[in-house]
């Protein structure tokens, strides 16, 4: 028989060395699961890991790696915060919808001004958006202790509907032929976030999740509300005892964590996708979330984990187009990969150890 | 105008899917575990569900199947909490990220599909409607009046005192899941089966959460599910009335309704709860919180 014996400290091998086994469980049950459904499983899993960075069409994918990761980097870099405290924002995807609203709005009153002020007042009102999209979980937890798990979730779905309200309302194109979506602002140069150096991907996003990673470690490292964070997280009783407000701490975590996942939307709102549509949500706010624990909730790990869910997106994409496999696979891997991940946590926090016969 | 009793019979059908959800949570609940899985439990069981009423042309075997799809999933998150000691949050979560995805890529070829017709029951009331409304009382009767119900609620209360009285603290707990998963596989395969006659993907569009949201609003009681479970059915039957009479609120904001209404009962619930927590009436000591058994 085998029991498990707790560790007295996290072991940092294991911590490493899970995601890894988390990476290669997804890709072998992953294999399985194309098998079943009558996919050649060394393709597929080839077709989605490795030829988006080194295959034939690499030098036309490998540029999508940075836009498809960027709003993941930047998403879970505010999340794992709150995490690391026992903050839980589900909602992630409301506030990128919301901020991506809020930066549009401003470039759509703008228009067809040309200014260079433009560009920096749409970021400053995404992150804004989403910020206050962030803070109604906030001070609901604070003022009447609703679950912010909760109330962040439902504000997805009245996100969604706002989009769905703009694209086919106040934000519609004038001269879009009754089409829902906004004007696209790929097409406004002021407000637009272009590649900034050719064949790479990197837009103003990147830039912004490259911030994002130093200013998170500098935070939970060298600040003193990162130690609080993390104290909270660990220890909440203790932490009390030792004066850090938890009311401080959640209205912190979550309007962060919104404010950039507002930041996020915009830079998609003004880059990839183009304009606000009904389907302006992409999904990044849930799979932010496997991001950030996936990245151990450190920033550097975030950093990769953020490029290996990208390499999903694109890799998808791919199998789609060569293999005819479902778009949703790659829903189903990140979910997976979530599972496995949790799953061999175990061995973080425990010692597997044989039972000695009484 | 309206007639009452035609606006009841809605309400009855729009709260079903909330209903039973909410009652598997809530047993699961009482047993200390929160399973954020539920929309991933329930979107299975609408595809599932769906599948198997289209594939032999009966709806109750649909039904059947979705129970038995909603719980085999179920166990995922119980091997990851119970054994596995991962935390309930994200694995939670981690569920419904899966079954969302897992629904979407098997569902692909259903799409467009009608689903077999139902009989109607008694009173011209769908059967599971009436199941649905059964099982009301018996989850009441379980918790309270039965001692599997009492050693549930021990388990859920203090999983340390339970495990030293003998209890199995984790087999309780897995059935506790299971059963929460096969009541949201039977709420999904409502939406798919009874009420909207297809299968698209994402189809529970925030169900599992407002069913989560109810267990608290029910201060976790089976009574109180039934209330929440209504007062949502009432909101979302009356959003589709203004509708349909053209109201000049715009659609989309109308369709917010039953997210805003869940948010407002939430807190209201929540501000309640805070007051009187010293009371004692609150959500069950070991909510959340993983068992493990040095010895």
């Amino acid at each position: 028989m085998i029991r498990l014996v707790p560790r007295t400290e996290t072991s940092t091998m294991w911590q490493v060395a899970t995601p890894l086994l988390a990476v290669l469980a997804t890709m072998i049950t992953g294999g399985l699961l194309f098998a079943v459904m009558g996919y050649d499983p060394v393709a597929a899993i080839r077709t989605i890991f490795w030829d988006p960075l080194f295959g034939m069409a690499s030098s036309y994918s490998r540029p999508q790696l940075l836009v498809k990761a960027a709003p993941l980097i930047l998403i879970a870099s505010g999340l794992a915060i709150g995490f690391r405290a026992g903050i839980w924002n589900i909602g992630a995807e409301g506030q990128y919808i919301i901020g991506g609203i809020t930066g549009a709005a401003v470039a759509l009153a703008a228009y067809p001004s040309e200014g260079m002020w433009i560009f920096p007042a749409m970021v400053l009102a995404g992150a804004l958006g989403g910020w206050a999209w962030g803070m109604i979980p906030a001070l609901l937890r604070n003022w009447f202790g609703s679950s912010e798990i909760l109330v962040s979730l439902m504000l997805v779905y009245v996100a969604e509907k706002i989009a769905a309200w703009m694209a086919f309302g106040p934000m519609k194109n004038p001269e879009g032929f009754g089409f829902p979506g906004s004007r696209n602002l790929q097409q406004y140069p002021p407000a637009s976030n272009p590649e900034l150096i050719a064949g790479t991907g990197a837009h103003w996003g990147v830039v912004a999740a490259a911030i994002a990673i130093l200013l998170t470690w500098g935070l939970m490292n060298r600040h003193i509300r990162g130690f609080h964070i993390r104290a909270a997280g660990l220890a909440p009783r203790a932490a009390r005892f030792a004066g850090v407000k938890p009311e401080t701490l959640v209205a912190f975590c979550l309007g962060l964590s919104g404010a950039l996942a507002g930041m996020a939307g915009l830079f998609e709102v003004a880059g990839p996708a183009g304009q606000i549509t009904d389907s302006f949500g992409s999904g990044y706010g849930f799979t932010a979330i496997i991001v950030a624990f996936l990245g151990r909730l450190h920033p550097v790990g975030i950093l990769l984990a953020g490029l290996l869910l990208a390499l999903t997106y694109i890799g998808g994409e791919l199998a789609q187009l060569t293999l005819q496999l479902p778009a949703a696979t790659v829903q189903v891997f990140q979910g997976m990969l979530l599972f496995f991940l949790l799953g061999f946590d175990l061995l973080t926090r425990f010692r597997i150890a044989r039972r000695i016969a009484a | 105008m309206i007639d009452p009793l035609s606006v009841f019979l809605l309400l009855l059908a729009a709260a079903t899917p909330i209903l039973f959800a909410a009652l598997g949570e809530l047993v699961a609940e009482r047993a200390g575990v929160l399973n954020l899985g539920v929309e991933g439990m329930m979107i299975t069981g609408a595809l599932a569900g769906f599948a198997a009423a289209y594939a032999t042309g009966s709806p109750m075997i649909g039904f059947l199947v979705a129970a038995l799809a909603g719980a085999t999933i179920s166990l995922i998150f119980a091997l990851l909490t119970q054994v596995l000691l991962a935390n309930q949050v994200a694995s939670g979560l981690a569920l419904t990220l899966f079954g969302l995805g897992l629904a979407a890529l098997f569902g692909k070829p259903l799409e467009g599909i009608k689903a077999p017709a139902m009989t109607p029951g008694p009173l011209g009331i769908n059967w599971i409607v009436w199941l649905g409304l059964l099982m009301v009382p018996l989850v009441w009767w379980f918790l309270n009046r039965t001692r599997p119900g009492l050693i549930l609620r021990g388990v859920g209360e203090n999983h340390d005192a339970a495990h030293a009285l003998g209890y199995s603290v984790r087999g309780v707990r897995v059935a506790a899941i299971a059963f929460g998963g096969a009541m949201a596989g039977v709420g999904g395969a409502f939406i798919s089966i009874a009420t909207v006659l297809q299968w698209t993907e994402g189809m529970t569009a925030g169900a599992g959460w407002i069913a989560l949201a109810i267990v608290v609003f029910s201060n976790w009681t089976a009574l109180g599910v039934l209330a929440g479970a209504w007062l949502f059915g009432g909101v979302t039957v009356l959003q589709l009335r203004l509708q349909a009479a053209g109201v000049s609120v715009p659609v989309q904001l109308l369709s917010m309704a039953p997210y805003l209404a869940t948010i407002i009962v939430l807190v209201m619930i929540s501000a309640r709860q805070k007051l009187s927590r010293s009371a004692g009436k609150a959500s069950p000591g070991s909510l959340g919180q993983n068992f493990h058994a040095l010895r």
